[in-house]
């Protein structure tokens, strides 16, 4: 019975191929919008969610801050008030992954005839895992690197290009500040971060090194900035309760006195990020959902001209045996045809668009399968919803007046 | 009379009408037996067409008892009918009333799809009744592109198809000219002989006078009930 109601609705679908063909023309909109619109929001989340794993995950940052001493205020310009110790002390904390104090500041560095400004990072080993950088090509340094102030230096993907071109920059000596450095291995590649800065633009050398030798800073030992990772997000603010009462107590400050430092949770910044991805991205799908509303209310509207025009024929139906269940399926199965087909050309043509997007843009787009299924799932439902109506008005009718119907 | 294949009694149907409640039908008894063709005749107004239609299942009685094979039917629910409609019943109309998108092979088997028969047995069944009315070669055509007449003996074999009890044709002439009244009317006779139960519904004498027997209604009632014999001879 099934299949001979489903050549029905075909050939009442056929009936009118213009009019079914714009009915269908409001699902393809509908469908074509929510794709596209799903796999650019998702193509953001993506993006984003890449970024921050990128950027290590679980981070703290404790920089240094203001202090009064004897009158004299400072901000975090004057001299820093965290140091070496600071960090030690932190790394024996409960729930603490990896600590580094790190030193950074921008240098010119110089290979051969190629010279490149960057960011260069005076940091200890546990500062590359809590940032997630990997080695590519070379070896990191050691501790006892960062003990000797030995020149050894690890470059980003973009400082390797711009300065050693062609050159395979392992084992080769560059300079910064004048100073000779020995080039120990290639950071793997990372992107952009959150801000849209280049995260390969960068040079680690030993913090020792990089206080003695590039900054000169005439405080030895004291640090602006920690970097601290916690063993999980769940640890992270027990973590950053525990470092304030930790520093409070190392630096002397009394009851009352505020903090000369302070903490910034990166990761709870990172996930605001995703969190504005993420509503845009349903923000999105919600505005591409009301072209499926007004087209399953497009589909409604065609179904009841469609029963009226088709009056008799119900009328007749009924006289030779159709029950009102027969009448309902019958229609219902015309509006869901009409929107299944629909929802179908709208897919392709979201996919197609949402590629062609990617091509000419290079936005990230993601067309998840999940995404796929909602919209033929929510398509489906809306045929069902909105060809219920005009089918029950029709299984409803009255067959004698169907039939006298002209 | 538990055989009869309809027994009505007292049957009564009223209209809701602006000016109060009008009754169509007042009080109606009749038998039909199997096998019998019958004319049920009088002007518009006189409450065939209200009498065709509670026969037909299309419609519930206000009043009285509708046996249909033995069964009384006058109170059943819609969907009770449609299979009435469906199994017992055979309908042809004065307009023919073939859907205009199907051939004439699917039209005909339309009553077997709403009884669930498989699409081997619809095809099947509705070559046999194309044949019967003898246009089996237009089995696969569109009822646009056939006669008047042709159109009507494919609504017969629809009528036919699921072997009902009996046949109600309402003015099953009323469209077509003289001729091809005569050429249905011929087909009713030979379904009659074959022994199929047909109930007519006309105003035409001359098309009343084919059947064995003719129900005059008035006024929502059955003025007179005659057997004729000419057609017999």
């Amino acid at each position: 019975m099934l299949n001979a109601m489903l050549g029905e609705a075909w050939l009442a679908m056929g009936a009118n191929r213009l009019r079914t063909a714009l009915t269908m023309l409001g699902m393809v909109i509908g469908v074509g919008a929510v794709v596209i619109m799903m796999a650019i929001g998702q193509g953001a989340q993506y993006a984003v969610q890449q970024t921050i794993s990128t950027m290590g995950s679980n981070l703290l940052i404790v920089l240094s801050g203001s202090f009064t001493a004897s009158g004299v205020r400072s901000g975090s310009a004057g001299a820093p008030s965290l140091n070496v110790a600071d960090a030690e002390a932190m790394a024996e904390l409960d729930g603490v992954a990896n600590v580094a104090p790190t030193h950074q500041g921008t240098r010119q560095l110089v290979y051969g005839s190629q010279n490149w400004s960057t960011q260069v990072v005076g940091t200890t080993p546990p500062y590359l895992e809590s940032r997630a950088w990997s080695i590519v090509n070379g070896a990191a340094f050691s501790d006892s690197d960062v003990r000797s102030a030995t020149r050894v230096a690890l470059i980003g993907k973009t400082v390797a290009e711009n300065l050693f071109v062609d050159d395979d920059p392992v084992g080769k000596t560059m300079r910064i500040q004048q100073n000779p450095f020995i080039v120990i291995g290639v950071l793997g590649s990372k992107g952009q971060n959150l801000d849209g800065r280049d995260q390969d633009d960068t040079v680690i050398i030993p913090l020792s090194t990089a206080q003695r030798k590039v900054f000169g800073t005439p405080f030895l030992g004291s640090v602006r900035m920690i970097m601290v990772q916690a063993e999980s997000a769940e640890a992270l603010p027990r973590v950053e309760k525990s470092i304030e009462s930790l520093l409070r107590q190392r630096h002397r400050l009394r009851e009352g006195m505020p903090n000369d430092f302070f903490t910034r949770n990166l990761s709870a910044a990172a996930e605001s990020e995703a969190e504005t991805t993420r509503t845009m991205s349903i923000l999105l799908g919600a505005i591409a959902s009301i072209s499926l509303l007004v087209g399953g209310i497009g589909i409604m509207n065609i179904m009841l001209v469609s029963v009226t025009e088709r009056t008799r024929e119900i009328g007749i139906r009924m006289a030779i045996g159709a029950r009102e269940k027969d009448i309902l399926t019958q229609f219902l199965l015309e509006a869901i045809m009409i929107s299944i087909a629909g929802c179908f050309i709208g897919l392709v043509l979201g996919i197609a668009s949402a590629l062609l997007v990617n091509a000419v843009t290079n936005m990230v787009i993601v067309i998840s399968g999940a995404s796929v299924l909602v919209a033929f799932g929510v398509a489906a439902g809306v045929g069902v919803f909105f060809g219920y109506y005009p089918a029950r008005k029709a299984a409803q009718l009255d067959p004698i007046e169907a039939l006298r119907y002209q | 009379m538990g055989d009869a294949v309809i027994r009505v009694v007292g049957l009564g149907k009223s209209y809701e009408t602006a000016a109060g409640l009008f009754p169509a039908l007042r009080g109606v008894d009749l038998t039909i037996l199997p096998g019998e063709y019958i004319a049920i005749m009088g002007p518009s107004g006189s409450g065939k067409s209200t009498f065709m239609n509670l026969l037909g299942c299309l419609d519930t009685p206000t009043c009285g008892d509708y046996f249909l094979d033995g069964r009384n039917v006058a109170h059943l629910d819609k969907d009770a009918l449609a299979k009435l409609r469906n199994l017992t019943l055979g309908f042809v109309f004065q307009g023919f009333n073939l859907l205009p998108r199907m051939t004439l092979q699917d039209n005909v088997a339309l009553p077997l799809v709403y009884a669930g028969s498989s699409q081997q047995e619809r095809r099947e069944a509705a070559r046999v009744m194309l044949d019967k009315v003898g246009l089996g070669q237009y089995a696969d055509s569109l009822p646009a592109r056939i006669s008047g007449g042709q159109q009507q003996r494919v609504a017969i074999a629809r009528a036919l198809v699921n072997n009902p009890q009996l046949i109600l044709a309402d003015e099953p002439t009323g469209n077509l000219d003289s001729h091809t009244s005569e050429e249905i009317m011929r087909l009713f006779g030979k379904l009659n002989a074959e022994g199929i139960t047909i109930v007519l519904v006309t105003h035409e004498p001359d098309i009343a006078a084919h059947a064995k027997r003719q129900v005059r209604f008035l006024d929502g009632q059955i003025v007179s009930d005659q057997l004729s014999g000419t057609i017999r001879a």
